[in-house]
């Protein structure tokens, strides 16, 4: 954990914060959708963070080396990128579609032509 | 056979789900759907069955043994919601065919029925999986199933209100996954009996108390705690009937048993109610969730909207049982969510076939409907009386569970709020039932749903009687889970 000391923590917390900010502060949905990738992108740093020893080599067996680094939540992450770029899609899907019969994304203006948001 | 049971369950509607999509036309992809749900419908039943003999059912995935591989371990709690989920997916499916072929539309309909066994199978994976991160995946692949099929509602504000659950949904979901994140760092594992036993040595840690804290918040995003609960009365009032009578009978139950499942079995009692301040923060806000959805359905217009926001009162009674901390509290939970069910599957149902001959769920679309669609009616008379907690049916055998576990803790406010909550039922129910009895319609045609609608609907509506009087069963498998979650759920 040395090598990269608490610092990668202060970056993913930084991350997370401007991701939840992006989520609730901006009115367009794709932006809406981008912090939430930055957020769960924050995510993601932090389990490949957990899984690194330091000084430890990919989970290869070679000759010679003996420390490793964890590679189980660096599959983890594997599946939760996927889950993650599922929910991109699934997201963008739904923007096109509220484009196309409310003729905006911008939350401001959908709240207005239906209070429904 | 019987052996493979748990993961059956799993593999039936994930095998069936792109077989429908790349059907033509609605019927053969409905007919697979069904046949699918009642075969994993059979499967539950057996499989409670072996719990019952057995204590307990481990299925090891592909023979990688448990810390390593991923087991699925079925005891009392998600026996009894496994039969829940795949009864009420037996039952919504037939009854989907009409209600889906008008609102959805022959074209989508395979997709629709797809999206359907996806969401039945994030469901049901959720519930027999005995492993944290295992749960995380298929949260999600019932959420972007739920996504989907919210967003076909006729309505255009279904497009909106999905996405409003899709951006709640993943930062609850992403929320649990912090918190699992931090207990495989601290204890090295993902395996729920492992990461019980490893717990409690180092539950003093900051880093044990964060990963509950963000667990907990997470998932109480999911099951619509009061004040998380502002994406469930869009997204019920505007996705397809059927797709409303499905999700509000069982995914917020399914989270409510995640949270059961982590507080009690996980982290166990001694640390969720002794070193953590979950009682204080759940009760307050259930009672609160109660009393306030309970008076703002009082004044809903649309009868869909106020079924839901019934259902986040519901959800805080069902929250308000496992915040007592107590085998009674825990065990009328279970019995609210098993009944709950029952109850708002048979209402929403009735609200689909209103939908489908009046073309509308508002109060005025209800007027007369003693008259035009009196069997249909009827039903919602039942629903309502099991929703109040009136005798004979569903909602007093667990709202009298309730009350008596409020009683042995001598909370007296506490047994106030469930009979305020029930009297504000009355007034919501009532109105309703005012309006069909009394209200003039404007066409006096009778017109009453289809047989292929009132069959499922009253099979529910019965269930809902039939458990009242009959109770042995729901209550001796919610007092045995109820024990077994209380002695730390790993019962070896």
């Amino acid at each position: 954990m040395s090598g990269l000391g608490v610092w990668n923590y202060v970056i993913i917390i930084f991350l997370m914060m401007i991701g939840l900010y992006m989520v609730m502060s901006c009115s367009s949905l794709v932006k809406k959708l981008i912090g939430l990738n930055v957020f769960q992108t924050s995510v993601f740093f932090l389990y490949i963070s957990f899984g690194y020893v330091d000084g430890g080599a990919g989970p290869l067996l070679i000759e010679g080396v003996t420390l490793y680094s964890n590679p189980l939540p660096h599959v983890l992450i594997l599946t939760a990128i996927v889950v993650g770029v599922a929910t991109t899609a699934v997201g963008l899907a739904l923007s096109i579609r509220i484009k196309e019969s409310f003729g905006t994304i911008e939350e401001d203006d959908l709240h207005k032509m239906d209070s429904s948001i | 056979m019987l052996m493979h049971l748990p993961v059956l369950i799993i593999l039936a509607p994930l095998l069936g789900a792109p077989l429908a999509a790349l059907m033509r036309g609605s019927n053969w992809p409905w007919l697979l759907a069904t046949l699918i749900c009642w075969f994993s419908l059979l499967c539950s039943i057996l499989l409670l069955m072996q719990v019952n003999s057995q204590g307990e059912v481990i299925y090891i995935m592909g023979g990688w043994e448990a810390p390593w591989g991923i087991e699925y371990r079925l005891d009392f709690a998600n026996a009894l919601l496994l039969v829940l989920i795949t009864g009420l997916a037996s039952v919504v499916l037939p009854y989907a065919r009409l209600s889906v072929e008008q609102e959805v539309g022959e074209e989508r309909s395979p997709l629709f029925y797809a999206a359907l066994l996806l969401l039945i199978l994030g469901l049901c994976g959720i519930t027999a999986t005995g492993d944290a991160f295992n749960v995380f995946v298929f949260l999600e692949v019932s959420s972007l199933a739920t996504y989907t099929l919210i967003a076909m509602g006729r309505d255009r504000r279904a497009l909106t209100a999905s996405f409003t659950y899709l951006i709640m949904g993943t930062i609850g979901a992403t929320f649990y996954l912090i918190g699992v994140g931090f207990l495989y760092v601290m204890t090295g594992t993902l395996n729920m009996a492992d990461l019980a036993e490893r717990l409690p040595a180092i539950s003093d840690s900051s880093t044990v108390r964060t990963a509950f804290a963000f667990i907990v918040t997470g998932i109480c995003l999911k099951l619509a705690l009061f004040p998380l609960h502002l994406w469930l009365p869009n997204a019920y009032t505007y996705s397809p009937s059927a797709v409303t009578a499905f999700l509000a009978a069982t995914a917020t139950k399914v989270a409510v048993y995640v949270l059961i499942r982590f507080v009690f079995t996980i982290f166990g009692v001694d640390f969720s109610f002794g070193m953590e301040p979950l009682a204080e923060v759940l009760i307050p806000l259930s009672v609160i969730g109660i009393l306030s959805a309970s008076t703002v359905s009082v004044t809903q217009p649309n009868i869909k909207r106020m079924l839901a926001y019934s259902s986040v009162a519901q959800i805080g009674y069902i929250v308000l049982g496992l915040a007592m901390g107590t085998a009674m509290g825990l065990t009328a939970a279970l019995l609210h969510m098993f009944n709950h069910g029952l109850m708002k599957g048979a209402l929403f149902m009735v609200m689909g076939a209103v939908a489908y001959r009046m073309g509308g769920t508002e109060i005025y679309d209800m007027k007369g409907l003693a008259k035009t669609m009196p069997l249909t009616f009827w039903a919602f008379v039942l629903g309502g009386l099991s929703l109040i907690g009136v005798p004979l049916t569903v909602g007093f055998v667990s709202k009298w569970h309730l009350i008596l576990a409020a009683l042995e803790l001598g909370w007296w406010p506490i047994v106030i709020v469930i009979l305020a909550g029930s009297m504000l039922a009355v007034l919501y129910i009532g109105r309703v039932i005012e309006a069909g009895f009394f209200g003039q319609p404007a066409d006096t045609t009778r017109r009453e749903a289809p047989m292929g609608m009132l069959v499922p609907l009253w099979i529910l509506v019965i269930a809902n009687i039939w458990f009242g009087i009959d109770t042995r069963l729901t209550v001796d498998i919610a007092v045995a889970a109820a024990a077994q979650l209380m002695a730390g759920g790993v019962a070896l």
